[in-house]
Parts: structure tokens; C-alpha cells; sequence
């Protein structure tokens, strides 16, 4: 492909036990492109997402095989730091996640934990995310309240202004408007097409209108298997599997 | 329908009355101090140090006896108690080991108190020859308070959400900043209430510090830690066990017992007010 490949997953297989949630999948995400995930629900989009920045280490009895490099480096393999890794590779959750703390001090979160202590450099961090999040007006007089007392939308910027503090080349988000309003959806469909002058995007949703409003490429899983993967722009124009089809249009069972 | 009404009702009032009764219990057990307790309590009565043959005077050596070895027990048992809750659900892998490690804690916690007592005297008065003396007892109620605190704490970390430390970890954060930073704090408010019932046991507890701490009379406030002190519920044991005198030291044990439990009362209500401010501030 003319593009730069960011992340490479080959032949991935992987299991919670015994059950096999991913089966063979193999894609190339693009860099400095949004690559959507869509699939109905228990098909592995937010497994494979956490196979991304190696969060699912942290559910035991879990298990990989296959490939998964970024930037050519084999992340799964014995070398790899995982704190360095995730601090390349930023993470929005499905359900906002805010710590029970100010806003200041979560979006302050990740830079205090790389060892930043600067008062001012701190300072700067925390309003640059929260413009890039879309959320700054909106707190820029209440940094000291708890992020708590956030509304839904307000929160889920919140968290994304937090994944952008530590400045992560990628950024993976697991259906992050799926519990707002439209207008915050909007909000946070605009931030990012434009995150993605930055950042290499992989995004999970539901919405199939979604998908197609801000994705370059778009991936279709089922059970477990990536059935179809290409450009937005062919996956819901002339898709080349029936089940895609079927699956885009709704008439999925 | 109408049997299922029925049966509800009879469980409300099972519960009720079960609470009902708990509740008078610890009334009648404050009353019944109170009224006589309350006539010998007095300024003097908290000041000063027995005189007479302990048939007169106050309390007040054994009030800070009782003071410095609950104070000692929780500076020694909640931080050890804090870690070692933090190494069994954070870092120990959880497989058989771990569970050994549990039960171990939990039968810690149903050894009679006397044997705490035995084993204090061994290993601190004699074999580390702190002798009779505050460190003694302190270590020897910690190690009383330990599974009590390890619990608290074990159930309030387990009771943060896994979000926490996941939002943290994938924040690139290591595992101990996630611990220290993220998971700590939102688990306080129910580690104080480990803390809380660790300090009501170790300010009642007669039979731990008999042997490695207590002593039967000493107008001398303590100097250092490897000072014997007077302790409120010896000092009631003594009392109320003394042969010639018990009649007429009567009002003086009703009295050192209602201090003690007012102490009791009054730490648990400190404790309570602190974790509910940080409750509110905490809520996630
Ligand atoms: N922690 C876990 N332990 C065991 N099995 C799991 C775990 N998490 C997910 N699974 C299983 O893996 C499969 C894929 O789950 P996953 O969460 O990746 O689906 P998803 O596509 O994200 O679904 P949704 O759209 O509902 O979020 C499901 O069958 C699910 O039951
Ligand atoms: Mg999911």
C-alpha cells in the first residue's frame, strides 16, 4: 500500500481460556488514518482492540498466537516494555472512566506517572489536552472540581484529553460515543477527524452511519473472524461478502 | 400471591426485631454503666493518679498506658496490615499459595487472645528482651489487630472497579503508580474501617498485654517505649478482682469502664466522621 503501515496483526489468535475469540485475523492499520471496527455484539472488536496496547495481559488465563507489530517491532515479544508500550498507545475506554479526582489532576494522571513534576509544564499539558478534546471552555474555570461531577459527554472528552496527555502516537477507542447524546457524539466525531492529523486511529463502534462519517478503512468482524477489511468508501458501497452486506444494510440476524 | 405477602411480612419483622434487640442490648449495656459509672467520673477522676491503695483517685496513668499501646499497635499493624492486603490482591498470583496464605490470616483471627499474650511474652519480652514494657504490647496487640486490618483492607481493594486500574495502566502508568495513585486512595475509606475496629480491639484487649506490657500500679507516666505502663482494662481486671477493697472501689470500676468505652466510642466516631467526609469525596 502507498501509506505507511503503523500496525501490523498477523494470523492473530486469541482465547480467554479455551474459547477462541479471535481466529486468524490479519490487517494492516494505516498511519495517520482512522480504521473503524464494526461487527455485531461478541465478535471480538474490543478483544482485538486490547490486543493492541497489550491490555488484555491483565485478564488471567488469557492467550495469544500470531504476530502484532507496531512500527516493526513485535510488541509481544520478551523485550517489549509494557508501560513504554502503552504510553505509545493510548487507550478510551467504552464506559468513561474518569478517576475519582479533579479534572486537573486526571488529565495530569499519565504525565505525573511518567515522572513530570514541573508545576507549569504540568499546567500546559493539561490545558493543551483539554483543547485538543474540545473541552476547555467548558472547565477551564472548575480544573479543581471533581471530574465526577461531569456530565456523560464531558466526561468521555475528559478521558480523551487524558489519553492525549501522554501524547500517544496511537490512540485506540472502544466505542466512545456509544452512551451520549448526538450532539456530543458530533463533538467527539469531529475531534477526531481532526486528532487525526496526529494520530493513528483505530475505533470501535456500533454505529454504522458512524463508521462511515469518520473512517478511512473499515474492518468487519464476525465471530470472531475479520470477514471483510478495506476502504470505508468500498466496505459500504460494493461490499464484497454477503454477511458485510447483509450486516451494513441491517437485515443481520 | 397472597402467601408470598404474608411470608415477607413475617421476614421484615424477623429482621427488625433482630436489629431491635442488637440495638438494646448496647443501650442497656451503655445504660447500665452510665447511671453507675457517671457519679465517679470528674475532672480529677481523669487527671490523676489512683492514690490509696488504688481505693481513690483517678485514671490517668492508665488512660495514657491505654492510649500509647493502641497507638503503637495501629502504627505497627496498619502499615504492614495495608501491604501485605495490597501484596495478596495486587501482586500474588492467585493460585494455592495465596489461599493458604488466606486461611492462615483467618484462623489468626480466631486465636483466643491469651495466646497472643503467651506468644508476646515469649518473643518480645524474652526472646527480643524488650521486657515488660509499651513496644511489648503494642507489638503484641498489632499482631492481635493484623488479620482483622489485612481483611478490611483485602475487601476494600478488591471493591475498586477493575476501570480504575485499567484506565491507569493503559495511561502507561506502572503498576505500582497505578497502586499508590490510582487504587489506594479510592480503597482509604474502607481501610480506616479496618483501622477502625483494629483500635476498639486493641484498647479493650485485657489478656495480650497482662504479660508483655501492663503493670499493677504506677503513678509514673511513661518515659519511653520500654516503659511499663497502667492500661484501663487491666486496670478494671485489678479492681475488680482485688479481694479486701472490691466493695468500696465499685464506683471507681464502673467509672474506669465507662471511660473505656467512651474512649472506644469516641475513637470508632472519629474514624466514622473521617471516612464518610472522604466517602463523599471518594464516590465514584
Ligand atoms: N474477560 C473475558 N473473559 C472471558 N471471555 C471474554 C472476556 N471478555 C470477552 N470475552 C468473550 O470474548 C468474545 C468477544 O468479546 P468482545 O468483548 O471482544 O466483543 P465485542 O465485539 O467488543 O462486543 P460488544 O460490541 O458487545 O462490546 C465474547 O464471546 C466474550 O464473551
Ligand atoms: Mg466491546
Amino acid at each position: 500500500m502507498a501509506n505507511n503501515t503503523k500496525i501490523v496483526v498477523e494470523n492473530l489468535n486469541f482465547y480467554y481460556g479455551n474459547d477462541k475469540a479471535l481466529k486468524d485475523v490479519s490487517m494492516l492499520i494505516q498511519e495517520n488514518k482512522i480504521t473503524a471496527l464494526i461487527g455485531p455484539s461478541g465478535c471480538g472488536k474490543s478483544t482485538f482492540l486490547r490486543v493492541l496496547n497489550r491490555m488484555n495481559d491483565l485478564i488471567h488465563g488469557t492467550r495469544l498466537e500470531g504476530k502484532v507489530l507496531i512500527d516493526r517491532h513485535d510488541i509481544y515479544s520478551n523485550t517489549t516494555d509494557v508501560v513504554e508500550l502503552r504510553k505509545r498507545v493510548g487507550m478510551v475506554f467504552q464506559k468513561s472512566n474518569p478517576f475519582p479526582k479533579s479534572i486537573f489532576d486526571n488529565v495530569a494522571y499519565g504525565s505525573r506517572a511518567h515522572g513530570i513534576r514541573d508545576k507549569t509544564r504540568l499546567t500546559n499539558i493539561v490545558e493543551e489536552s483539554l483543547k485538543k478534546a474540545a473541552l476547555w471552555d467548558e472547565v477551564k474555570d472548575k480544573l479543581k472540581q471533581p471530574a465526577m461531577d461531569l456530565s456523560g459527554g464531558q466526561q468521555q472528552r475528559l478521558c480523551i484529553a487524558r489519553a492525549l496527555a501522554i501524547n500517544p502516537e496511537i490512540i485506540l477507542m472502544d466505542e466512545p460515543a456509544s452512551a451520549l447524546d448526538p450532539i456530543s457524539t458530533a463533538k467527539i466525531e469531529e475531534l477526531i477527524r481532526i486528532l487525526k492529523e496526529k494520530y493513528t486511529i483505530v475505533i470501535v463502534t456500533h454505529n454504522m452511519q458512524q463508521a462511515a462519517r469518520v473512517s478511512d478503512y473499515t474492518g468487519f468482524f464476525l465471530l470472531g473472524e475479520l470477514i471483510e477489511f478495506s476502504d470505508t468508501n468500498k466496505i459500504f458501497t460494493s461490499p464484497q461478502d454477503r454477511r458485510t452486506e447483509e450486516y451494513i444494510t441491517g437485515r443481520f440476524g | 400471591m397472597k402467601g408470598q405477602q404474608i411470608y415477607q411480612q413475617v421476614a421484615f419483622l424477623g429482621l427488625r426485631l433482630s436489629t431491635l434487640i442488637i440495638i438494646s442490648v448496647l443501650g442497656l449495656i451503655i445504660w447500665f454503666l452510665g447511671k453507675r459509672g457517671v457519679s465517679a467520673l470528674s475532672w480529677e477522676f481523669l487527671t490523676q493518679a489512683p492514690r490509696n491503695g488504688m481505693t481513690e483517685g483517678g485514671i490517668f496513668p492508665a488512660l495514657i498506658g491505654t492510649l500509647c499501646l493502641t497507638l503503637g499497635a495501629i502504627i505497627f499493624a496498619l502499615p504492614l496490615g495495608v501491604f501485605a492486603a495490597i501484596y495478596l490482591t495486587e501482586y500474588a498470583k492467585q493460585g494455592r499459595l495465596v489461599r493458604i496464605i488466606r486461611l492462615g490470616i483467618n484462623n489468626l483471627a480466631g486465636v483466643p487472645s491469651v495466646v497472643f499474650g503467651l506468644f508476646g511474652l515469649a518473643m518480645f519480652v524474652e526472646y527480643l528482651r524488650f521486657g515488660s514494657s509499651i513496644l511489648s504490647g503494642s507489638l503484641t496487640l498489632g499482631i492481635l489487630i493484623l488479620p482483622t486490618i489485612i481483611r478490611a483492607s483485602e475487601e476494600a481493594l478488591l471493591a475498586i472497579p477493575q476501570t480504575f486500574r485499567e484506565a491507569s495502566l493503559a495511561l502507561g502508568a506502572s503498576r505500582w503508580h497505578t497502586i499508590y495513585k490510582a487504587v489506594l486512595p479510592a480503597a482509604i475509606p474502607g481501610i480506616l474501617t479496618g483501622a477502625i475496629l483494629g483500635i476498639g480491639r486493641a484498647a479493650g484487649e485485657t489478656a495480650p498485654i497482662i504479660f508483655t506490657a501492663a503493670c499493677f500500679y504506677t503513678p509514673r507516666l511513661p518515659h519511653s517505649i520500654f516503659d511499663q505502663v497502667m492500661a484501663l482494662p487491666f486496670h478494671l481486671y485489678v479492681l475488680a478482682t482485688e479481694g479486701t477493697h472490691f466493695e468500696k472501689t465499685l464506683p471507681l470500676q464502673y467509672g474506669t469502664a465507662l471511660v473505656l468505652l467512651g474512649l472506644v466510642l469516641g475513637i470508632n466516631l472519629i474514624a466514622v466522621v473521617i471516612r464518610t467526609r472522604l466517602r463523599r469525596k471518594m464516590r465514584w
